[in-house]
């Protein structure tokens, strides 16, 4: 299984086509807006709280762009002070050795089942699907995580996997599917939050008291002290990484921070960029094994999967810094009316649109970063201040490019752009083709408003009007009306004469 | 003071009232506004839909033209940020040193119409009149790019007879985003939808904004629905006085 079958999800449709079936959902529109809409004002609000909230976002994409310049130094120091700590540390080039080695270790436990924190590494390279294949029962503990392995559906937030779902949907599939996969939910569940919440914690609870494994990401990892962290708000988190025999991390090499101090910014960062929270409810940190509490065997995966060739990239590799908070999903136009199943990718949203493009290849998402209007909502909530539009605009010259390299004849926008630029390389041209277009335009509109046009601009006039093009553009008015100055004497003289 | 009207090819060949408009306006206060025939487009529409290389040529014609001015100044805050923020990635990865060199004279000296006024020129009321109910559309890139902040606010509440009223929602984007509306039409069209509903939500007769592309795409909506709402851009609005009849 390469790296691209599970960043980008096989057979998905490319992203205006997955918006169009995403957007004829007026329920997943409705829960999109307003739990995006809940979210974004708490951010707001709790960010606003502190006077250094604008240095603290300096300190930390400093930090990350430090770290990342010089990964290779702190990932090998990261490995001495976990192993050192008595963890054990493996090394995974793609999805498929990362899986490999953690089908293994849990073989070796002998056990058939383990219970997870939400991870999205373990997402993205279709952890659940691998171990099933072996004959190993993953479930997730993470309530949303729950639902979406409930549902057999997709995690469509960072944060939230199933923002798509509303709490009648919930309800349903608990009802359904919690007895297949251990204590049914009760006969008179109802859709209320709490009884929700109650209904999972008791079918969760035989899970961690039978779990002899565990399965987590990585939030951060302070490769001084070989701390590995994660942060989350339900406890579920705790408990599978507290009463577990073996734990095996899965972590993006990205994650390494260079000192254990460095967290101090981070940890004030995320809760207050990711759910509007001034602290994070549930941190766990652990430093390899202590005898006699909590799991004895600790092993830390670290995994590329097409980091390393992001890193490369001196523009995009900025992706790299992402912490994961989900602000820019929160805040963006274009995820608010289509949620994250549009983007086909495990990390959706505006960070999915630069981030995954590198992962894979941006030939294996081509569709990704055109899905914004560059509006920037997303670099003004980024905490580590990854300009996400800078990457988008810098991917989409590549996808361009990869375009030209691969065809042996160029794209109808490719000709488009080609004859655009003839067109806007010199005023002669420009102003000929004012003309013809006042010309033409007069030809079509009513009252000045062009109406619905057939061809390749059918979907932009099917529901705007179009004004026509001026009679006399500013620059043939400016002829007409102004005296010369000596800057443009050239051409109003070539001007004059042609009239 | 001598500035150059840089109109960007859409309002050239689109919105020519839109020049004029900051043409009178800029004369009314004293300054001297020329029109530099050479000029053609900022290069934004090949920027940002990745035809890098294609933007070289629009980069160097700029640079030229517009230069030696005391100020540029494009009614388009997405045009300005073209400039002030990419011109220069452009001179670096394709261009040579003198280019380089060019593009940094000359980039300082760009501004947006309301950022000339209020900054530049100092002035918040410009001597305008226009008794109408108006809502104002901030749009991204003067917002995000160029954080023009509240100075077409200022502009506006200064302006006789005006009625503004706030616009629900007023950040969020409308869904135009060049080349975004054609290759993602549908998120496009409902990005428009709610902001067409803000804008009536308003009451208002006029939506005003500093870029004739924003306005093009949710007046386009507005005129198709037959909701009898016009647009008109910043510098219009700032032109007209008491003999004007709109
Ligand atoms: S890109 Fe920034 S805002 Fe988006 S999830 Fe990552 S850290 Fe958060």
């Amino acid at each position: 299984m390469s790296g691209a079958d599970n960043v980008v999800w096989l057979g998905t449709p490319a992203f205006p086509e997955a918006a169009r079936t995403a957007l004829a959902d007026t329920r997943l529109r409705a829960n999109l807006r307003r739990a995006t809409g809940t979210i974004r004002d708490k951010r707001l609000a709790v960010a606003a709280e502190l006077d250094d909230w604008e240095e603290l976002r300096d300190t930390a994409a400093a930090v990350k762009r430090r770290t990342l310049r010089h990964l290779d130094h702190h990932l090998l120091r990261l490995e001495e002070t976990v192993t050192a700590a008595g963890g054990t540390v493996h090394w995974a080039a793609d999805a498929a050795e990362a899986n490999a080695i953690v089908t293994r270790l849990v073989k070796a436990t002998g056990e058939s089942e383990v219970v997870k924190v939400k991870s999205m590494a373990t997402q993205e390279i279709g952890l659940n699907e691998a171990l099933a294949e072996a004959g190993i029962r993953a479930y997730e503990t993470d309530l949303a995580e729950l639902i979406v392995q409930l549902a057999e559906d997709r995690p469509s937030h960072i944060l939230v996997p199933a923002i798509h779902r509303g709490r009648s949907e919930i309800r349903e599939i608990f009802r359904r599917e919690m007895g297949e996969w251990g204590r049914p939910a009760p006969e008179d569940l109802t859709d209320e939050p709490r009884d929700l919440a109650e209904a999972a914690r008791l079918h969760l609870r035989e899970k961690f008291l039978r779990a002899k494994v565990a399965v987590s990401g990585a939030n951060f990892a302070a490769a001084d002290t070989g701390t590995v962290v994660v942060v989350e708000s339900e406890g579920n988190g705790r408990m599978c990484l507290t009463l577990p025999e073996t734990l095996i991390t899965v972590m993006g090499i990205e994650k390494v921070l260079p000192s254990f101090a460095d967290l101090d910014v981070f940890l004030q960062l995320l809760p207050r960029s990711s759910t509007g929270e001034r602290m994070n409810p549930y941190t766990s940190l652990w430093t390899g094994v202590t005898e006699g509490d909590g799991p004895q065997n600790f092993h830390l995966v670290l995994l590329d999967n097409g980091r390393t060739a992001t890193l490369a990239d001196e523009v995009g590799r900025q992706a790299l810094s992402c912490i994961r908070c989900s602000a820019c999903l929160n805040v963006c136009p274009v995820y608010e009316r289509t949620g994250g199943h549009a983007y086909g990718s495990v990390y959706p949203g505006p960070i999915g649109a630069v981030l995954t493009p590198q992962l894979v290849g941006v030939k294996n998402a081509a569709s990704l970063p055109f899905a914004s209007t560059l509006c920037g909502a997303c670099y003004d909530a980024c905490p580590v201040k990854i300009n996400i539009p800078e990457v988008l605009v810098h991917l989409r010259a590549e996808a361009v490019e990869a375009k030209r390299r691969d065809r042996l004849l160029p794209t109808t926008e490719a000709l488009v752009m080609k004859a655009a630029g003839a067109v806007l390389g010199s005023p002669r041209r420009l102003a000929a083709v004012q003309r013809l277009a006042a010309l033409g335009a007069r030809l079509v509109a009513r009252d000045g408003r062009i109406g619905a046009l057939p061809g390749p601009v059918a979907r932009w006039s099917g529901t705007r009007d179009t004004p026509a093009p001026a009679r006399e553009s500013l620059r043939a008015w400016w002829r007409r009306t102004r005296t010369p100055t000596s800057e443009d004497a050239r051409t109003t003289a070539e001007g004059k004469v042609r009239r | 003071m001598r500035i150059a009207l840089f109109i960007t090819c859409f309002n050239d060949t689109m919105f020519p009232r839109t020049g004029r408009a900051v043409t009178e306006l800029l004369e009314r206060l004293g300054h001297t506004v020329e029109f530099p025939q050479a000029q053609t487009c900022c290069g934004q529409m090949h920027f940002n839909t990745g035809y890098r290389p294609e933007t070289l040529p629009m980069v160097r014609r700029f640079a030229e033209v517009f230069a030696g001015y005391d100020a540029v100044v494009a009614p388009s805050g997405s045009c300005a940020g073209m400039v002030r923020d990419h011109h220069r990635v452009v001179a670096a990865q394709y261009g040579d040193d003198s280019l380089a060199a060019a593009v940094e004279q000359v980039v300082p000296t760009v501004y947006e119409l309301s950022e000339l006024l209020v900054d530049v020129l100092g002035v918040t009321d410009v001597g305008a009149c226009f008794p109408h109910r108006v809502t104002y559309h901030p749009t991204c890139h003067s917002l995000r790019m160029l954080r023009v902040g509240d100075r077409p606010l200022k502009l506006l509440r200064a302006v006789k007879g005006i009625d503004l009223v706030e616009l629900p929602a007023a950040e969020s984007c409308c869904g135009f985003g060049g080349t975004f509306a054609l290759k993602n039409a549908d998120v496009s069209n409902a990005m428009l939808a709610d902001k067409m509903r803000h804008v009536l939500d308003t009451g208002a007769e006029y939506l005003c904004a500093g870029d004739n592309s924003c306005l093009t795409h949710i007046g386009g909506g507005l005129s198709r629905l037959r909701t009898g709402v016009g647009t008109m851009h910043l510098a219009e609005i700032l032109a007209s006085t008491e003999g004007d009849v709109r």
